[in-house]
């Protein structure tokens, strides 16, 4: 270990003040606080530091992706063998799913951390964390077989627009993972829909059907995929939203490590399932025509990415309501927008994407309703006839 | 006495003096028609004092005629022309339209120069007026056009005025124009309608440039959402370049 320290301290002293590549400093300083605890102490009087830092609070959202992350690796391999057909291990569908998925990963990340290292060079700050999930977010909400040069030009808008046009991490508004999938999908609306982009390859066949599930009853015909595997994953849809099992464990560790705030994806379930409920009803007297509606509310839970987007993308501390009332406010209009727009929306079969990106933009709006709210039941209590601040 | 005198008379003479300066000076400025106060009323809005960057006026023609190169540029066009002429005509009748009915009077005033537009427009060039639709009749209601005849010429010259407004109509022009290229260009690949990037075919290998290398167009530049993000990066770079525009807080 020593050795390792002597030789960056060794690789980093002409980044020093003062010596020739000073303005590249931000950089390796990244490479070393990625490999070592940054050695602060504090300087004055006392205080208590705690050891969860932002590079700490990330790894743990990676810990957390990564079960649904093999789990979408396995399913890519998956559904690729099962339309062909063929015999196949458990490896083949695995090695399979890494061939496709693996390149998107690392375009993901080269294109976003050269942004992210560039702005932190020409802006003289430090390297954040921050990217480290967004990074395997983006290929994990995407369809398996998009090109990479979109991956590549989805993350270089999202980091551009969506994070580093509004002053880099913790001040964008909207979730930046969510910004990438928006773009590709505004952007190159066939390679993001259909029923050819969902399993590896299926646009070179022509007898496959490869649509989802939501899909699938948008267009009215009925599904041939029972709850269990709806809820298990080995269904077609985005490389790693399909197990609603999986995306549950990432919940329990960003639920146990407080990392995601449970009150958040609570909200979100709560409100789409009685959004479900409401439908349901709705459907089996007034609106009978549509398949959507009909679909039971349980299953609108475990199918699409409503479970991984609310787990997931709902609780990114930076785009989400922070007051403990408002998290429950966001959480449930989420679930009730996103199935809103999934029953109503035929063009968008899945809206939970929609909805997220909807209430980052409303959440601090929410925060400040709640806020003026606890103001105003304090004076009440107080008697005080305080200037009412604005 | 005579010494307490001297100085007084002296500066009655330098008085006369200043007067004749500032007399001559005046009338010089009268006299260049493009002094440099005058060539900063044609400049400044192109650049300091953008209508579109800096003001955030004229969103909405903005996001709705960008989708193609053409319809921008005819529409720059005629905002230049209603713009220079309204201001012209509002700043010559400026001391005869009581303070009251002065917004009327501009609207008659702008209204009828759309109207000469729009007839030009149908005459000449009709698939473009079609494109543009609804939005010449709007012109009427562009908040650079009615801004402009308030703020400025009502209270200058014919020649001042008509300089502003040509100024003000260019530079509005110009962010019109860049948007609508990027748009042009990202959405649909190509550029006045002319296929820049090459011709994309049914499959692969009829089409030609970069669509044979699996180059797609950008639908969402298509979308007006698109107009306001280009409008963004292009103030995003304004101000990076041009320092002082950006605000304290």
């Amino acid at each position: 270990m020593n050795w390792i320290r002597k030789r960056l301290d060794k690789i980093k002293e002409p980044f020093q003040p003062g010596e020739k590549f000073e303005k590249f400093a931000p950089a390796i300083n990244a490479l070393d606080t990625f490999l070592f605890v940054p050695n602060h102490k504090t300087k004055k009087g006392a205080h208590i530091r705690d050891a969860v830092d932002l590079k700490r609070t990330m790894i743990t959202v990676v810990l957390a992706l990564v079960p649904a992350l093999l789990f979408g690796i396995w399913n890519t391999g998956y559904q690729y063998y099962k339309q062909l057909d063929v015999e196949y291990t458990f490896i083949d569908a695995f090695l399979h799913g890494a061939y496709k998925v693996v390149p998107m990963i690392i375009v993901s990340y080269a294109v976003g951390l050269g942004i992210e290292f560039a702005f932190a060079v020409k802006r003289g700050h430090e390297v954040n964390e921050g990217y480290l999930v967004t990074g395997l977010l983006i290929p994990m909400i995407m369809p398996v077989d998009i090109p990479l040069w979109m991956v590549a030009l989805s993350v270089a808008f999202a980091v551009l627009i969506g994070k580093e046009a509004f002053g880099g991490t913790g001040m964008n508004i909207l979730n930046p993972a969510l910004t990438a999938r928006a773009f590709a999908f505004f952007a190159y609306p066939t390679y993001m829909s259909g029923d050819k982009v969902w399993v590896s390859e299926a646009s070179n066949l022509s007898a496959v059907s490869g649509e989802t599930i939501l899909g699938t009853l948008a267009a009215g015909k009925s599904v041939d995929y029972n709850s269990a595997s709806m809820f298990f994953g080995t269904i077609p849809g985005s490389i790693a939203e399909t197990s609603a099992l999986l995306v549950l464990v990432g919940a329990l560790i960003l639920i146990v490590t407080k990392v995601g705030s449970w009150r958040i994806i609570a909200g979100g379930f709560i409100g789409a399932a009685i959004m479900g409920l409401i439908f349901n009803a709705l459907g089996s007297s007034v609106f009978t025509g549509n398949a959507l509606m009909n679909f039971p509310w349980y299953n609108h839970l475990i199918v699409g990415s409503i479970a991984f987007g609310v787990v997931f993308m709902a609780t990114d501390p930076v785009s989400a309501a922070q007051t403990l009332k408002g998290k429950w406010i966001y959480g449930i209009l989420i679930g009730i927008f996103g199935i809103m727009i999934r029953i109503f929306n035929p063009a968008y079969p899945e809206g939970i994407m929609l909805a997220i990106l909807l209430m980052n933009v409303f959440a601090p709006t929410i925060d400040h309703y709640v806020i003026q709210g606890n103001i105003k039941r304090r004076q009440k209590r107080l008697k005080l006839q305080t200037v009412k601040s604005s | 006495m005579s010494e307490e005198n001297k100085p007084t008379e002296l500066t009655k003479e330098e008085k006369k003096k200043k007067e004749m300066i500032l007399f001559l000076s005046k009338s010089e400025e009268k006299e260049s028609f493009l002094s440099k106060a005058n060539q900063k009323l044609l400049t400044d809005p192109l650049d300091d004092n953008n209508p579109i960057t800096v003001q955030v006026l004229g969103i909405c023609s903005a996001l709705a005629i960008t989708v193609q190169l053409k319809p921008a540029i005819v529409m720059s066009l005629a905002v230049v022309f209603v713009m220079a002429m309204g201001n012209v005509v509002i700043s010559l009748i400026r001391n005869l339209v009581p303070n009251r009915i002065r917004i009327i009077v501009q609207l008659v005033v702008v209204a009828s120069l759309v109207i000469v537009v729009d007839q030009v427009l149908k005459a000449f060039l009709y698939d473009v007026s079609k494109q543009l639709s609804i939005f010449i009749g709007l012109i009427i209601t562009n908040c650079i056009i009615m801004g402009r005849l308030e703020a400025f010429a009502l209270g200058n010259g014919p020649w001042k005025s008509f300089l502003d407004g040509i100024g003000n109509a260019a530079g509005y022009g110009i962010i019109l124009i860049i948007v609508a290229f990027f748009r042009e260009l990202l959405g649909s690949g190509k550029l006045l309608g002319y296929e820049v990037l090459g011709h994309k075919g049914l499959t692969l290998e009829d089409s030609t440039g970069l669509y044979a290398l699996g180059y797609e167009n950008n639908g969402f530049f298509l979308l007006s959402p698109m107009a306001l993000i280009v409008v963004g990066v292009v103030i995003w770079y304004q101000r990076s370049r041009n320092r002082k525009l950006i605000e304290e807080n």
